[in-house]
């Protein structure tokens, strides 16, 4: 039995973790995949107070390091689902179930997929969610790009530096992301635009080698390309726990600057919850505040 | 063992003709999740002995990155006589690792 146990190893997470054990806590913190959440991947971030110039794995590692010396548990292990019993707060993973007095959820998101047949298979072979990522694969290359807002501008902008080609495919006729990004992205010669469509279908042998990309009238055409950048928007990983902590349209654990749930003892830190800005230093205070209330629930009971 | 550095040049010596089962990380320098791959597969080349642990930098070797059809790392990938038997992207844990060697 833990005192705390955070379901996720981002920021939000990580930080609660520190807080706790801060407070002399016991805690365990449950990760799917790898501590550092989203941040991982990303070469420069230039915006978290006090630290000018930071890669996102240095900084995910940094906190780490940070909350395991401090005493915090890790296990690299999913939750399927959490239970609540009178005072006792229960996580089941793949392996088994460990329980505390409070839990802190602090899943973040992931990204949003098309939604094609055979898309995650090709994950890998030529579709990714990541320019930054796996742009180096594609120089010289044919890449399309799939998405409106600024995520996707940044990558077609990012793109448009490697490869031959770069399609920006748009649903519509008018992109959501920043102006600016996109008077650069029309002085590019080599970034065409292909407005009010989506994409259909995924052609591949083996890999990646064209997709089908439909417009609003119905037409149909496909577009040779080796590699296709999914960039739609990104979805909050709450759905394990949707039992037990309320949610928004978008799926967003409601849930104010306290981190309180419905459920007394079940707390939500990060970009999970409904709030206005999501980013590191938000997600951060999150779990600052979220491990205080679960400290302060730990002493009422 | 070491984790052993592969190249075009050797990569057919080490792994699609070696007797044990061979797990080839693909990875670069640049990337994250790469990077926090690194101790894990350290570990794993060190504890067993009935496998082999073979690294590609794909920057360097781009070629044996396109001939495996490599577009996101890090990727794991399980030879068995020459042959692909299983492959993983984006960071795993151990036992992760371990499953997708199988036995
Ligand atoms: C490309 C990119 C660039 C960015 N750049 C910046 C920047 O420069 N500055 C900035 O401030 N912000 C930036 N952000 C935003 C920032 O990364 C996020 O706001 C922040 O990571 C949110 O932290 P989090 O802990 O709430 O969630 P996440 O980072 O999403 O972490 C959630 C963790 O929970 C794990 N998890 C999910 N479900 C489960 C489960 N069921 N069981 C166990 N574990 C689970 C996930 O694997 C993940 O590790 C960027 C984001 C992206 C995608």
């Amino acid at each position: 039995m833990y005192d705390i146990i955070i379901i996720g190893a981002g920021p939000a997470g990580m930080t609660a973790a520190i807080y706790a054990r801060r407070a002399s806590k016991s805690v365990l913190v449950l990760e799917a995949k790898s501590y550092g959440g989203q941040i991982v991947s990303t070469p420069d971030i230039e915006n978290y107070p006090a630290e000018p110039h930071i890669s996102g794995f240095d900084f995910a590692t940094r906190l780490y390091e940070q909350a395991t010396a401090l005493g915090a548990e890790f296990r690299f292990e999913k939750a399927v689902e959490i239970r609540v019993e009178g005072k006792v707060r229960t996580v089941v993973t793949a392996r088994g179930s460990y329980e505390a007095g409070a839990l802190i959820i602090a899943t973040g998101s992931e990204c949003r997929r098309l939604g094609l047949p055979n898309e995650d298979e090709l994950v890998g072979r030529g579709v990714s969610y990541c320019a930054t990522c796996d742009g180096a694969f594609f120089k010289k290359k044919t890449v399309a790009v799939v998405g409106g807002g600024n995520t996707a501008l940044e990558d077609a902008l990012y793109l448009a530096d490697l490869a031959e080609t770069v399609y920006l495919i748009h649903r519509r006729d008018e992109f959501r992301g920043e102006d600016a990004t996109v008077a650069k992205l029309k002085e590019r010669e080599n970034v065409r635009f292909v407005f009010n469509s989506t994409v259909t279908a995924l052609k591949a042998e083996k890999k990646l080698t064209a997709i089908e990309v439909t417009n609003k009238s119905g037409e149909v055409t496909e577009l040779e390309v080796n590699g296709l950048f999914v960039a739609v928007g990104r979805i909050p990983e709450n759905r394990n726990f949707a039992s037990l902590i309320s949610l928004d349209e978008a799926g967003y654990a409601k849930a104010s600057e306290n981190c309180r749930t419905d459920t007394p003892g079940v707390f939500v830190a990060g970009d999970n919850r409904t709030k206005e800005v999501r980013q590191l230093v938000t997600a951060a205070a999150d779990g600052a505040t979220a491990a205080t209330e679960a400290v302060k629930y730990l002493a009422s009971l | 063992m070491k984790v052993i550095e592969a190249t075009g040049a050797n990569f057919e010596q080490e792994v699609l003709k070696s007797d044990k089962p061979v797990l080839v990380d693909f990875n670069a320098e640049w990337c994250g999740p790469c990077r926090m791959m690194k101790p894990v597969l350290d570990q794993l080349a060190a504890d067993r002995g009935d496998i082999k642990v073979v690294s590609v930098n794909i920057d360097d070797e781009d070629e044996l990155a396109e001939e495996y059809g490599i577009s996101s790392i890090p990727c794991l990938v399980v030879f068995r006589d020459g042959a692909e038997t299983a492959r993983n992207i984006g960071f795993v844990p151990r036992e992760a690792v371990e499953a997708l060697i199988g036995d």
